[in-house]
């Protein structure tokens, strides 16, 4: 997967962020001392290895025919049970690590999904839908990816240069001001290198991410650009973003490629001063030649960890401000809490008031201004008008995902706004604009508000719905899984189905938001017949364009620019002869 | 696979070169504890400091030399993989403008994108390491067991023993990983595709209160997908244990079976000590190239869905079809289509129709019924299965491609915006003059909102023009098949979410002002198809009337039973 804004991201808070992850990680703190421990004794076991082979070679070292056998078949079997303890040690972490990460990225993600279903809709509205995504998938799975290697590596390290150093130290503690020198020069290195790289990265994901975005564009378009017969055009366009992708690519890995070699030369320099330094000082009787070679063994060993030390750094990095994104989408505002003091909404009879309504989406820039409106017990409340005319949006203030600036709706004499969220929702059954089914079968789709819905009431709702036919076509019928471009179903198919859905829930009022725009006017007309006799003494919303759908609603409101412009039914307000009859007129004209 | 090693096989000598400079660059690292060991063993005991002065700058020397044909061969190898890619992806890219509509929606758009964005990144990525890698472990590992060789044949052949069992053990692992990586991807795509759904959803889920069913639903996603990560990630864990276990076990036989030489004095003590050395670098090479191979082969992955891709069959034009006596503009002969296998009946057909110059088809049908794949094949998105299309007596069949589309100006129900301004989005990227993009937006009844915006005709329009309302939209997209004055005009229910009048002020223009176009009008209202020369009535993808407004109420009573239904009684219309 491609980075998302470059590679090294700097968190802000990292203390805070530490300290959330831990305790996130603290939850598996049992498993995670196993590990710890198991490493160390792993390591040590490693240790140990080299030591029992060397004895093993003392028993050889006497030469032909002084060889003691005895000594060597016995250090050879301790070689054996040590380095098979060592394997399986070596197995045994791991595993323990990866159910350790795992388990912390499945609270994360449950944590963070519980989050986004608290979320208010107006964050949703607001947002890419793959700006969320990111942060369920590429953000948790940069966590987890460092948790389950950065960890272990660390605690390692930190042990196996610990040990290389009091044993060089042990050696000779001049010889170790060698490192005085290189340590602290690759240190600064890396330091100059990531900030030279970072912008380098930086551009390098923004080069890809327009690329990325290009591409998302003009594949899904791809059937216009060959309808009109763009290719060439396009691919030229194509060609740039591609040559400023791998050109940036190229710049960055370039500049990056270089840490590998530069920190490799380093590491070459202090091997040289160690044998120079050592040389001279064999010479002055200082060390003896099995030292300096053990040194030199151990300088390798201590320098191993630190040359990776600037590669998990960076690692560690971005997977804490991966977990910082995700903490902040965790800390996003959520939808206000009920009031204390509220009740469910008790439906008696359906009858809603709004008075002195003032609402935008922007504080600044009222869409709807003083609506007022009374839709009858049982009434079928139509809404027409232009598109953009602020008819979804009552939608949205009816079902509360957004609250109006000032003003009141109420049901049955109860403010929406002294009620419970769920109740007042609840109370609502509603078919959208934007049909929704999700990846599961039919049957659980048109279930989705009634779980417990029997197959029978299923098909009976789908029958009602015209749309039982066309699912018993299917491969599966109702248990044929709704896949994103599997099945060959229509827009109006699908429109059909969530109007079976809402024809399973028992609901007092219903929202039928252009429900039908997408479904034939020969269906429609028996759908709405059958919509009719199910909502029977409720009350409804319904927004259409189409005349022919609400004409024989109880009341209409002609929405324009924001404010009801004329309310009645149809024939007083042909006979008005102002904007309805006006809009309607235009039908056959 | 093979079509990614094709890009390289141009830059073959680049990266020769390339890799010479990196083996010199690997062997002075080789050479560095090489001469370590000779400054101990040989001119330490001499105790010559100018000797080892000279010894310690040669090793500076490497070093610096070591340094400068690194970065020089990683500089190459870079370069190298920067201009494969570009290749790669520009005829992916190129490959996919050109795929039919069957081939895309065998391939599925998300998935076409991410083999454009992620699997060429990670072909990038992985042939830049290969080359900065690749040279080096392979080296280490042969180097290694030469000397071991050189040194003492009968031990390093105890050694080696344990490399097919090696080779075994990393294949079967990797093998069994790889297929359960494949089943990560899976879930990964699968509590994706949910999220995806839920934040889609968002309202519907408010509505039914269903927040903890989701909850409990993406928990299902996430354990599984934890489940088989922990699977796969288990089984990976075992190369590296498993490897090391195996060459120490070869190790302690070589101490062994070096123990029975010694005695008979076939072996030197020393040589059993420099086995450990080398058996590090051995050791360590192995799992360089052990890395290199899981890596090779999750790219290979991505290079074989690349290539799957490039290796689509073109869709040539047919040669040596004949022409129809019948030149009218469209003729439709016995035409049958079926999106699956035509054994289970045809989803259109047998339709048969011919349209003349300047003539208006109304297309008119439920949902489903066939009205949108009429379109499809007329514009050869898919061949028909039966019969022929022919457009001024020729078989689009055997048109070429730039011709055939030339004809037509398209407004699809949702058609696609691109990033740019409202004038670049309708004459997509044409290069149409000015005058002929402003009329087409006036008869499109688009002007007026356009030049309402402080921008006029250079109004931004963003990813998806999220920034415009659906009839804005429709208005942009009919502008656009209009300003190419193409000669047959196919309007596929681009005006639902215009209101009565606009939808009629629109037809109107649009009459008057391209009179010589064709259209072919596909709606569900009656209102906007009444005045076309024909009308096609479908019905499950068979016809259920042709003919005009007055002859259909007569004659075809599903057309009667939609008027009725549609335009009400008279004594309303009357009103």
């Amino acid at each position: 997967m491609p980075p998302r804004n470059g590679v090294i991201q700097k968190p802000r808070n990292a203390r805070g962020t530490l300290l959330r992850l831990g305790k996130y990680l603290w939850k598996s703190a049992p498993l995670l001392i196993l590990a710890l421990s198991l490493s160390v004794a792993g390591n040590l076991f490693q240790l140990i290895g080299p030591t029992l082979c060397g004895k093993a070679i003392d028993a050889v070292a006497g030469g032909k025919g002084k060889v003691d056998f005895a000594t060597v078949f016995s250090y050879a079997r301790l070689m054996v049970l040590f380095y098979a303890a060592s394997a399986g040690l070596g197995y045994l972490v791991p595993q323990i690590v990866l159910r350790i990460s795992q388990k912390t990225v499945r609270m994360m993600r449950a944590d963070l999904f519980a989050k986004l279903m608290r979320l208010p809709v107006q964050y949703f509205d607001t947002r890419q839908t793959g700006d969320i995504l990111s942060h369920i998938s590429y953000d948790i799975d940069t966590v987890n990816t460092s948790l389950s290697n950065d960890l272990v590596q660390i605690l390692t390290s930190v042990i196996t240069v610990a040990g290389a150093l009091s044993m060089m130290i042990r050696i000779s503690p001049l010889l170790v001001l060698v490192f005085a020198v290189t340590v602290p020069l690759s240190v600064l290195f890396t330091r100059f290198m990531t900030r030279r790289v970072r912008p380098l990265y930086h551009n390098r994901s923004k080069c890809l991410g327009e690329m990325n975005g290009f591409v998302e564009e003009y594949v899904s378009g791809q059937k216009t650009i060959r309808a009109y017969h763009r290719e060439a055009d396009v691919l030229k366009r194509f060609e740039q973003k591609n040559e400023a992708a791998v050109e940036s690519y190229y710049r960055a890995e370039y500049y990056a490629s270089i840490t590998g070699p530069s920190v490799n030369f380093i590491n070459n320099l202090s091997l040289t001063l160690i044998s120079l330094f050592g040389a001279l000082m064999y010479l002055g009787r200082q060390i003896t030649l099995g030292n300096i070679s053990s040194f030199v063994l151990y300088s390798r060993k201590f320098s191993g960890p630190i040359n990776e030390a600037a590669n998990i750094f960076s690692e560690l990095q971005s997977a804490l401000a991966a977990a910082e994104r995700v903490f902040e989408l965790m800390d996003e505002p959520e939808e206000p809490a009920d009031l204390p003091e509220a009740k469910p909404l008790e439906v008696r009879e359906g009858r809603v008031d709004i008075e002195h309504l003032n609402f935008g989406y922007d504080p600044h820039r009222l869409i709807l201004r003083d609506v007022n409106l009374t839709a009858e017990p049982g009434g079928m409340i139509a809404i027409v008008g232009p598109t953009g005319a602020g008819k979804t949006t009552l939608v949205n203030l009816l079902m509360r995902f957004y609250d109006p600036q000032s003003g009141t709706i109420t049901i049955d004499g109860q403010s929406i706004h002294h009620v419970t969220r769920s109740s007042l929702r609840g109370a609502f059954s509603m078919v959208l604009q934007d049909t929704w089914l999700f990846n599961g079968t039919v049957h659980d789709n048109i279930a989705y508000g009634n779980p417990g819905a029997t197959r029978e009431k299923v098909i009976e709702a789908a029958k009602a719905a015209h749309i039982h036919g066309m699912i018993q076509r299917l491969p599966k019928g109702y248990d044929t899984l709704l896949t994103e471009d599997g099945v060959n179903i229509s827009k109006g198919q699908k429109q059909l189905m969530t109007i079976a859905r809402a024809m399973l829930q028992p609901a007092h009022l219903l929202i039928l938001d252009e429900a039908t725009s997408n479904v034939d006017i020969r269906t429609e007309a028996l759908i709405q017949e059958a919509m009719r006799a199910l909502m029977r003494d409720k009350t409804c919303f319904v927004i259409a364009h189409r005349l022919s759908t609400i004409r024989s609603a109880d009341l209409i409101l002609v929405v324009q620019g924001g404010q009801i412009v004329e309310q009645g039914r149809h024939q007083e307000l042909l006979r008005r002869n102002g904007a309805y009859a006006a809009l309607y007129r235009a039908q056959f004209a | 696979m093979k079509q990614i090693m094709g890009y390289l096989k141009p830059l073959l000598g680049r990266m020769l070169t390339g890799f010479g400079i990196k083996l010199a660059g690997t062997v002075m690292d080789l050479a560095i504890p090489w001469i370590l060991a000779h400054i101990i063993d040989e001119i330490v005991p001499t105790g010559d400091k100018r000797a080892i002065f000279l010894w310690g700058a040669g090793m500076a020397l490497c070093a610096v030399i070591a340094l400068a044909g690194n970065v020089i061969a990683n500089r190459r190898a870079s370069a190298v993989s920067r201009d494969a890619t570009r290749r790669i992806r520009r005829d992916l890219f190129e490959k996919i403008e050109h795929l039919s509509a069957r081939q895309m929606d065998e391939l599925t758009v998300p998935s076409l994108i991410s083999r454009l964005t992620s699997d060429t990144y990670n072909v990038n990525q992985t042939l830049g390491r290969m080359q900065r890698l690749g040279v080096r472990a392979p080296i280490l590992l042969t180097g290694g067991i030469i000397v071991t060789m050189l040194m003492d044949f009968r031990l390093s052949l105890v050694l080696l023993m344990t490399l097919p069992l090696l080779t075994l053990g990393v294949a079967l692992i990797s093998r069994r990983g790889l297929s359960l990586y494949g089943t990560v991807q899976q879930n990964v795509d699968r509590m994706v595709r949910t999220v995806r759904d839920d934040i889609t959803g968002i309202r519907v889920i408010r509505a039914l209160s269903k927040g903890d069913y989701e909850c409990a639903r993406f928990q299902r996603d996430s354990e599984a997908l934890s489940r088989s990560q922990i699977h796969a990630d288990a089984v990976m864990a075992a190369t590296n244990p498993m490897m090391q276990l195996l060459l120490n076990l070869g190790l302690t036989a070589v101490v062994v079976c070096g123990a029975y030489w010694v005695n008979l004095g076939l072996t030197k003590p020393g040589s059993i000590i420099a086995f450990l050395t080398y058996f590090t670098i051995i050791l360590n090479a192995m799992m360089s190239v052990n890395k290199m191979f899981v890596m090779l082969s999750q790219a290979a992955a991505s290079a074989n869905r690349i290539a799957e891709v490039l290796n689509l069959p073109d869709e040539a034009p047919q040669g040596g079809l004949k022409r129809l006596e019948n030149q009218s503009r469209i003729v439709f002969d016995k035409v049958c289509f079926s999106y699956a296998q035509p054994a289970h009946g045809y989803d259109l057909g047998p339709v048969t129709l011919s349209v003349g110059r300047g003539e208006t088809l109304g297309v008119i049908g439920a949902t489903g019924s066939g009205k949108t794949t009429l379109i499809q094949l007329l514009q050869r998105f898919y061949p028909p299965d039966e019969g022929a299309i022919y457009v001024d007596g020729e078989n689009i069949a055997g048109m070429e491609e730039a011709r055939l589309h030339g004809l037509f100006g398209v407004a699809f129900q949702s058609d696609a915006f691109f990033a740019g301004t409202i004038y670049e989005n309708i004459d997509l990227g044409r290069g149409l003059p000015r005058e002929a993009i402003e009329k087409a937006a006036r008869c499109a009844q688009a002007e007026e909102f356009i030049l309402a915006t402080p921008e006029g005709y250079d109004h931004p329009v963003r990813a998806k023009a999220m920034n415009l309302s659906g009839g804005q939209k429709q208005r942009l997209l009919i502008a656009r098949a209009l300003a190419g004055n193409p000669e047959i005009l196919i309007l596929d229910d681009s005006s639902s979410a215009l209101d009565y009048r606009t939808d009629a002020l629109m037809r109107a223009a649009i009459r008057k002002e391209y009179p010589d176009a064709t259209i072919v009008l596909v709606a569900q209202r009656v209102s906007s198809v009444k005045n076309a020369d024909q009308i096609l009535v479908l019905e499950e993808g068979r016809m259920a009337g042709l003919g005009t407004h007055d002859v259909l109420l007569r004659d075809c009573p599903l057309y009667a039973q939609i008027a009725r239904i549609q335009m009400g009684g008279d004594d309303d219309a009357a009103a």
